[in-house]
C-alpha cells in the first residue's frame, strides 16, 4: 500500500513541475501492462491465429497445419454457394431497419411524460434480458403448427394459418421477426439514454415558439442524437450480417435459413475444414470493417451541436 | 435424454474422420499397455451426462473393490465431439476417452495408445478393425448396435399388417395404410434435431454383402443410384416424405416428444438404431403403455429372400497417449467391456465375442435377420470415403443434405427426385475426380 501511494504521489506530482526525464513516463505503461497483456493474450493472438489457419487445410485436430496460400479466399470468393447465404441476410436487414424505427419511436414517445412510461420501458428492454437459448425455444413453441401463435389465430378466425418455420418463403421472416423482438430493447435504451441527456430548456423554448411534437423531434431530438443513430446502424448491418444464435437453435440452418455464420460453423465442424472456416471469419471480419469504413465515409461523426 | 445424438452415424465405416491432412503418425512400436502398475488416479471421460451421477459411480465402486490403488474419476461432456477434439490439442483430455469421429486413423497414433494387434484382440472383441490402424487396435466399442425400424405394433396392427414390408415399396403400402386407417403420423423424420436423419447412413449391411463399403459407396460414380445403398435408403426417405406420410411440419420436431409420440402410438414408424429400443420402450412405458408395443423390424429390403442388418461399434473407449497410468487405464477399458454390463443395459450386443444377443433384438430373430459386419477399408484407403465426403461436402454421417432432401420431397425447396439425387451423384462423381482414387 505504501509503495502505491509512493508510486501515485510521484505520478501525481510528475505533472507539476518536476518535470520529464525523471523516468516518471514510464509509469502509466507500468498500470498497463496487465490490461494490455491481457488484450494481446485474449484478442490479438487468437485473431492472429484465425488469420494464419486461414492460410492452412487444419483439420482441427492435426498437428501438422499444411499451409495451402489462398486456396481458402479462392473458393469462398468463387464459390456461389459460399456468398447466396448473405440473401438470408437481406431479411435480417429488413428487421434491424424496422427495428431501428420503432426503436425509436418508443423512445421518443417514452421520454415525454407517458401515463405508465416505466412499465412501459420494462416491457419493451424485458426481452433483451432473456437468453437467446430460452427466446429460441419459446419461439420455437410458439411458432409450430398448432402452437400458441396459430391457436390465436384461430380465436380471430383465421384456420388455416401457414407454417411459420416450415414454409421456405416464410421461415427467414419468422426468424428475423423473433431478433427483431430480442433486439429491440437493446436499441430502445440507447436512444433513450441519448434523448434524455438533450437538456430540457430547449424543449421548452421550442415550447414558447410553438414547435409541433413532429418538429420537436426532427430538429432537435434527431440531430442531438445522431452518433447514436450512427452507431446503433452499424450494429444492426454487422449484425444482420453475422446472424447466428436464433436460426441455430431454431431450425440449425435447415429449410434455407442458413446463415454466413452456420455455413462457417457447418464448414469448421460438420466437414473438419477449420482452415476454410477461418477463411470464411476472416472474410466475415473484413466486409463488417468494409461496411463500417462506407458508413463513416458516408454519415462522418461530426461534433453535436445544438445551441 | 438426448445421449445418443453424439452417435450421429454411429454405425458408420471405420472412416468417419473428414480432410486430408499429412501423416504425421506411426504405430507405437511395440509398446503394450499393459506395462506398469495398475494403479493410480485415472480421468474417465464419457458422453453420458445423463448417467455419470448414478450408474457410472456404481462402476466406479465396483471397479475399485476390483483395483483398490486405482481411484477413478468421471468427467461427462454434453457436446462431446465438439469439445473433446479441442482437448485434444493439448496433452490434457483424460486417461480414457471416446475416440471422436473426427479423428483419422492414420492419427490414432499420434494421440492413442495402441491395445494390442487386430489379430490377437480380434479373438475376444468384436469389430476390432473399426478403430485400428496398421494392424494395431486403438479401441474397444463401449456398445454395439445394429440397425433397423422402431415401431408401434399396436398401430401397425390396427392398420391390418401382419407381415413385414419387405422391400421399399411394401413399406409404402403399410405407411398408406396407416395413414388411412388410423390417427397416427405413419413415419416421423425428427427433421429438427437433425441427428436423426443421419441414422439413414448407418445401415449400409442390408445390402447383404460385407464388403458393400469398399466396392461401392466411395467407389461409385452413382451411389444415389436406384440400385445403391444411398439411392435405396434416401429414396425411400423421400418417397415417405413426398407421399405426405410423415409429420406435417418437420421443422418444429422435437427429439424428446418423439419418443412419447411413438410410445402413445400417436406416430407409428422411426428409423433409428437399436440403441433406440430401450428408450422408446421406457417412453411408452411412462406414457401408460406396455413396453410390449414397441417392435423392431429390419431395413425393408431383402437380399435373396433374408433380411440383413448391419452392426457395427458404438464409440470406442481408448487410452490417452500421454496417460501416466496407462496400465489402470487398460484394467478400466477391459474391465468395461467385459465386466460393467454397459451394453447388456444399453440394450446393446456385447462388445465380446461370446457375448449375449439382447433380448431387444427377440424381433430380429424372429423375422431370421441376418447380422453383417462390414469389411474395414483395406489399408491405405482407410480414409479415402471421408476425404469425398469432404471434398464434396455431402455430409453422409450428417444431416446437412438429408435435411435438403426431405425440403426437396415435400415441396419446400426447387427440383424434384431426379434433379436432386442427379445433383448428388455429380457431386460425389466430380469430389472422387478431386481426391483421385
Amino acid at each position: 500500500m505504501a509503495v502505491l501511494t509512493g508510486v501515485l504521489a510521484r505520478g501525481r506530482t510528475s505533472g507539476s513541475g518536476r518535470g520529464p526525464g525523471h523516468g516518471l513516463p514510464v509509469t502509466p505503461w507500468l498500470f498497463l501492462i496487465v490490461p494490455l497483456g491481457l488484450l494481446v493474450l485474449f484478442t490479438y493472438v487468437p485473431v492472429a491465429n484465425m488469420v494464419w489457419y486461414g492460410f492452412t487445410s487444419w483439420d482441427g485436430l492435426d498437428p501438422v497445419k499444411e499451409p495451402v496460400g489462398l486456396d481458402n479466399y479462392v473458393r469462398i470468393f468463387t464459390d456461389p454457394q459460399m456468398f447466396e447465404v448473405f440473401f438470408v441476410s437481406l431479411y435480417y436487414l429488413a428487421g434491424a431497419a424496422v427495428q431501428l424505427v420503432l426503436a425509436l419511436y418508443f423512445a421518443t414517445v417514452l421520454s415525454f411524460d407517458t401515463r405508465f412510461r416505466n412499465f412501459f420501458k420494462g416491457v419493451l428492454f424485458f426481452p433483451y434480458l432473456i437468453n437467446g437459448v430460452a427466446i429460441g425455444l419459446v419461439f420455437l413453441f410458439l411458432l409450430r403448427p398448432g402452437g400458441t401463435l396459430d391457436a390465436t389465430l384461430a380465436l380471430v378466425g383465421v384456420s388455416e394459418p401457414p407454417q411459420w418455420l416450415g414454409d421456405p418463403s416464410l421461415v427467414n421472416v419468422s426468424l428475423a421477426a423473433t431478433s427483431v423482438w430480442r433486439y429491440l430493447g437493446l436499441n430502445f435504451v440507447l436512444f433513450l439514454g441519448a434523448i434524455q441527456s438533450i437538456p430540457g430548456e430547449l424543449y421548452e423554448a421550442a415550447d414558447l415558439d410553438g414547435a409541433t411534437s413532429w418538429q420537436k423531434f426532427r430538429y432537435i431530438i434527431a440531430p442531438a442524437i445522431r452518433p447514436i443513430i450512427g452507431l446503433t446502424t452499424i450494429l444492426a448491418i454487422s449484425g444482420s450480417l453475422s446472424v447466428f444464435e436464433i436460426p441455430w437453435i431454431m431450425t440449425g440452418g435447415a429449410n434455407g435459413s442458413t446463415t454466413f455464420v452456420i455455413q462457417t460453423v457447418q464448414q469448421a465442424f460438420q466437414f473438419n475444414k477449420f482452415g476454410l472456416a477461418s477463411a470464411m471469419a476472416v472474410v466475415l471480419l473484413l466486409i463488417v470493417l468494409l461496411v463500417t469504413w462506407i458508413q463513416r465515409r458516408l454519415f462522418p461523426d461530426e461534433r453535436v451541436d445544438l445551441t | 435424454m438426448r445421449l445418443r445424438n453424439h452417435l450421429r452415424g454411429g454405425a458408420v465405416v471405420a472412416a468417419v474422420a473428414l480432410t486430408v491432412s499429412a501423416c504425421s503418425a506411426q504405430a507405437g512400436g511395440g509398446d503394450t499397455s499393459g506395462e506398469g502398475e495398475v494403479a493410480g488416479e485415472i480421468t474417465v471421460i464419457t458422453q453420458r451426462t445423463d448417467i455419470v451421477d448414478t450408474v457410472f459411480q456404481e462402476y466406479k465402486a465396483e471397479f475399485e473393490a476390483e483395483y483398490p490403488d486405482v481411484t477413478v474419476n468421471f468427467e461427462a461432456i454434453t457436446d462431446y465431439e465438439g469439445e473433446i477434439a479441442v482437448r485434444m490439442n493439448t496433452d490434457d483430455y483424460g486417461d480414457v476417452l471416446l475416440i471422436p469421429n473426427s479423428v483419422q486413423p492414420d492419427q490414432f497414433a499420434t494421440f492413442f495408445e495402441p491395445l494390442g494387434s487386430v489379430e490377437e484382440m480380434g479373438q475376444e472383441y468384436r469389430l476390432v478393425e473399426e478403430k485400428a490402424y496398421d494392424g494395431q487396435v486403438y479401441g474397444l466399442s463401449i456398445t454395439v448396435n445394429t440397425q433397423g425400424l422402431v415401431y408401434n405394433k399396436k398401430v401397425w396392427e390396427e392398420a391390418g399388417i401382419t407381415d413385414l414390408p419387405a422391400t421399399p415399396d411394401e413399406f409404402l403400402d403399410d405407411l398408406r395404410a396407416i395413414s388411412q386407417n388410423t390417427d397416427a403420423v405413419p413415419y416421423y423424420t425428427n427433421y429438427a434435431d437433425g441427428w436423426p436423419l443421419s441414422q439413414w447412413d448407418g445401415n449400409r449391411g442390408a445390402m447383404g454383402d460385407p464388403a458393400y463399403q469398399n466396392t461401392h459407396v466411395a467407389h461409385s460414380d452413382t451411389p444415389w443410384a436406384e440400385d445403391e445403398w444411398h439411392g435405396i435408403s434416401d429414396g425411400l426417405l423421400y418417397d415417405v416424405v413426398a407421399e405426405g406420410l410423415s409429420e406435417e411440419d418437420p421443422t418444429t420436431t422435437n427429439w424428446e416428444e418423439s419418443k412419447t409420440l411413438l410410445g402413445t402410438g400417436q406416430v407409428a414408424t422411426m428409423l433409428l438404431g437399436s440403441w433406440a429400443i430401450t428408450q422408446m420402450r421406457q417412453a411408452a412405458e411412462d406414457a401408460g403403455g406396455s413396453a410390449e408395443d414397441i417392435g423392431y423390424m429390419p431395413f425393408p429390403y431383402q437380399v435373396d429372400g433374408t433380411f440383413h442388418a448391419q452392426v457395427a461399434g458404438d464409440y470406442k473407449n481408448a487410452i490417452n497417449v500421454n496417460s501416466e497410468h496407462k496400465a489402470a487405464a487398460r484394467a478400466w477399458i477391459d474391465w468395461f467391456a467385459k465386466e460393467s454390463g454397459y451394453a447388456h443395459d444399453e440394450g446393446g450386443i456385447s462388445p465380446l465375442l461370446d457375448g449375449p444377443m439382447p433380448e431387444t433384438l427377440g424381433d430380429f430373430e424372429a423375422a431370421g435377420v441376418e447380422y453383417v459386419e462390414l469389411e474395414p477399408a483395406p489399408q491405405g484407403k482407410e480414409s479415402y470415403e471421408a476425404d469425398v465426403v469432404a471434398a464434396a461436402e455431402i455430409d453422409l454421417y450428417g444431416n446437412i443434405y438429408r435435411q435438403q432432401l426431405v425440403d426437396v420431397a415435400r415441396g419446400a425447396g426447387g427440383g424434384d427426385k431426379e434433379s436432386f439425387f442427379a445433383d448428388l451423384n455429380q457431386r460425389w462423381a466430380d469430389a472422387r475426380a478431386s481426391v483421385g482414387e
